[in-house]
C-alpha cells in the first residue's frame, strides 16, 4: 500500500497540476526521494545546496510537524497522509 | 507641523489616483530575489522563501512628503503611497491613527523618562489587526475575490469579520476551538462564517493553507499575506509622524508571528529611505510569552533557526503560534539593530495588564501584558535604557480577555442603597 502526499501548489508544475500523489510508504525520507524520483524537479525545491530542508518548508504526517516526530526518520505507513506547507509569515 | 483637515485621497494631498501599476513594482522573493508580478502568491516557486511587494521608491520620494501626509485622512490611508494598493482603501472606516500616549506614570514605575505607548487597542474591532486587514481586504477586491478568508487567534477573525462587511466579501474564519468566547462574538456578531478547529493555531494554519490551495479564497494571512503585513508598517509611519517626523531610539513589540516586528522595523526604514525622517533607525525588542517563546528560547541561546514550540500554553492566546514563520527575520533585526528578547510568565503578563491600567489608564489585552512585563525587565537589566525615547507597541484591547484579570480583581462590594451602609463599608475598609 502507498502513502499519500498533499502538493502546495507552487509544486504542483510539477506532478502536472495534481493536488496529491501517491507514493510507496516507508520514511519521510523514502517517500521524498520517492517523489523525486517519479516527479524530478521535487529536490531542489525542497533542499538546499546543504541538503537540508529549506528555512520555509513544513511537512507533517497526519497533520502532525516532523520536527516533533522523528525528522526524515519519521515513519509514514500505508495510508498516511503526508503534507508539504509552506511556511506563513504572518498573521494571528 | 500643524495637521490640517482630512481630504479624502484623489485630493491635494493625493495626486496619484489608480497609479498602483508604476508605484508598484511586484513581488520578490525575500530568500533567493525571484521576481513575481502583483498577483496572490505569497510563496517563492523556487525555494519556498516569503514574497515581499516591491516599491519604486525614487517615485514614492518625489511625490510624497510631509506635507502630502497631513493632508490625507485621519486613518492608515494617510500613508496610501506607501501601501500596495492600486486604487483606494476604506477611506471612510477610520483604520489607525490611534493614540501615541506619553507614559509618565508608567516610565516613573519602570525607571524610564521617556516612555510612550502607541494605544492600538482602539482600532475598529480593538486591535492593530485592523491595519493589516484593511490593506488585504482592499487589494482582495482588487484581485476579484469573492470570500475574504483567514486562520485566527482571535483578533484577525473581528477584523476579516468586519472588514468583509464593509467591503461586501463574504468572510470565513478558523479559530482553534479553545480560543477565548470574546472573541467568538466579536467575529460571529458581524455575520462571519465562524469555525471552531479542535486543534492549536499552528494546526488551524496548515488546515488553511490546504484550504487556500483548494478554494480560490483570499486568506488574508495566506495567499494574500504579501500585501496584509504591509499594513504594519503604518505602525511605524503614525509614531515617526506623531513624534514630528523624529524616529524613537528604541521600539518593544510583541511576537506572535514575528510578522508585526518586522514590518514596523521595515517602516521605519522606508520613511528614512524616502528622505521624511533624518535616516536614524530605532533599536528593536521584542517580548514573547513564557508558554509560547520559540523566538526568546532561540535569542538566548544563540540560534538562527527556531525550534517550535507543539502546544504553546499560555494567557497570550493571541501570541501564541508555536511555530512563527518570522521568527528568522525577527532574529535577525533584533540582533542587528542591538535590542533583545525577553519573555513573561502567566503571572508577569497579568501584572503587566494591570500595571497599565492602574499607571496610563489604558486597558489591554494579555499581549500587551507580554510587552509591558518584558519591557519591565529590559529596563531592570539596562537593555532599554533610562534616558532613551521608548515606544511600547500595545496591540489589543482588555476587554478581549477579560478572564485573565477577573481573578485578581475580586468582587465588588456590595451593600444597601443608604449613607449608613456606605459608612459602614468605608469603616471596614479603615
Amino acid at each position: 500500500m502507498a502513502a499519500k502526499v498533499l502538493i502546495p501548489t507552487p509544486l504542483r508544475a510539477l506532478t502536472g497540476g495534481a493536488s496529491s500523489v501517491t507514493v510507496e510508504a516507508g520514511t519521510v525520507g523514502t517517500v521524498l526521494t520517492a517523489l523525486e524520483t517519479a516527479h524530478p524537479g521535487f529536490h531542489d525545491r525542497l533542499f538546499d545546496d546543504r541538503g537540508d530542508l529549506r528555512r520555509f518548508v513544513n511537512i507533517y504526517v497526519n497533520g502532525e510537524d516532523i520536527r516533533f516526530l522523528e525528522g526524515q526518520d519519521t515513519p509514514v505507513a500505508a495510508r498516511d497522509e503526508v503534507s508539504i506547507v509552506p511556511a506563513v509569515a504572518g498573521g494571528r | 507641523m500643524a495637521i490640517s483637515a482630512p481630504v479624502r485621497p484623489g485630493g491635494a494631498g493625493h495626486p496619484s489616483g489608480n497609479d498602483g501599476g508604476t508605484r508598484i513594482l511586484g513581488l520578490a522573493c525575500r530568500e533567493c530575489g525571484a521576481k513575481y508580478p502583483t498577483s496572490p502568491v505569497h510563496v517563492c516557486d523556487r525555494c519556498f522563501g516569503p514574497l515581499e511587494v516591491q516599491y519604486d521608491y525614487d517615485l514614492i520620494a518625489e511625490r510624497v512628503s510631509r506635507e502630502s501626509i497631513a493632508r490625507g485622512p485621519d486613518n492608515i490611508w494617510r500613508y496610501r503611497d506607501l501601501l500596495p494598493l492600486d486604487g483606494e482603501g476604506d477611506v471612510d472606516w477610520r483604520v489607525g491613527w490611534t493614540p501615541l500616549v506619553r507614559a509618565t506614570r508608567l516610565g516613573k514605575a519602570l525607571g524610564l523618562s521617556n516612555l510612550w505607548i502607541k494605544n492600538d487597542a482602539v482600532n475598529p474591532t480593538y486591535s492593530f489587526k485592523d491595519r493589516v486587514v484593511a490593506v488585504a481586504a482592499a487589494k482582495a477586491r482588487e484581485f476579484g475575490f469573492d470570500t475574504f478568508a483567514c486562520a485566527s487567534t482571535g483578533n484577525l477573525a473581528s477584523a476579516v469579520a468586519a472588514a468583509g462587511v464593509r467591503l461586501g466579501l463574504r468572510t470565513y474564519v478558523f479559530l482553534p476551538a479553545d480560543t477565548e468566547p470574546e472573541k467568538f462574538v466579536n467575529a460571529q456578531v458581524y455575520g462571519a462564517n465562524v469555525i471552531a478547529v479542535n486543534g492549536t493555531y499552528d494546526d488551524v494554519n496548515r488546515l488553511c493553507s490546504e484550504l487556500a490551495d483548494q478554494k480560490g479564497w483570499a486568506f488574508c494571512n495566506i495567499n494574500v499575506r504579501p500585501y496584509y503585513s504591509e499594513g504594519s508598517k503604518t505602525l511605524a509611519f503614525e509614531v515617526a509622524e506623531q513624534l514630528g517626523w523624529e524616529v524613537p531610539d528604541h521600539v518593544v513589540v510583541p511576537i506572535a508571528s514575528g510578522a508585526q516586528l518586522v514590518k514596523i522595523t521595515k517602516g521605519f526604514g522606508e520613511l528614512a529611505q524616502i528622505g521624511l525622517t533624518s535616516g536614524k533607525l530605532p533599536r528593536v525588542s521584542g517580548a514573547q510569552a513564557s508558554g509560547c517563546n520559540p523566538v526568546a528560547n532561540a535569542y538566548s541561546r544563540g540560534w538562527d533557526a527556531i525550534k517550535p514550540v507543539r502546544r504553546p500554553d499560555t494567557i497570550a492566546k493571541s501570541l501564541a503560534i508555536g511555530n512563527p514563520a518570522d521568527g528568522y527575520y525577527v532574529l535577525k533585526i533584533v540582533r542587528e539593530t542591538g535590542g533583545a528578547i525577553d519573555e513573561a510568565t502567566d503571572a508577569e503578563i497579568t501584572h503587566g495588564v494591570r500595571l497599565l491600567a492602574e499607571t496610563e489608564g489604558i486597558f489591554a489585552e494579555t499581549a500587551a501584558g507580554v510587552t509591558i512585563a518584558v519591557l519591565k525587565k529590559l529596563a531592570a537589566s539596562g537593555i532599554v535604557k533610562r534616558d532613551e525615547r521608548v515606544v511600547a507597541y500595545v496591540t489589543g484591547n482588555g476587554l478581549k480577555t477579560p478572564q485573565a484579570v477577573i481573578p485578581l480583581l475580586g468582587q465588588a462590594p456590595v451593600i444597601a442603597p443608604n449613607l449608613d451602609a456606605f459608612d459602614a463599608y468605608l469603616t471596614g475598609q479603615a
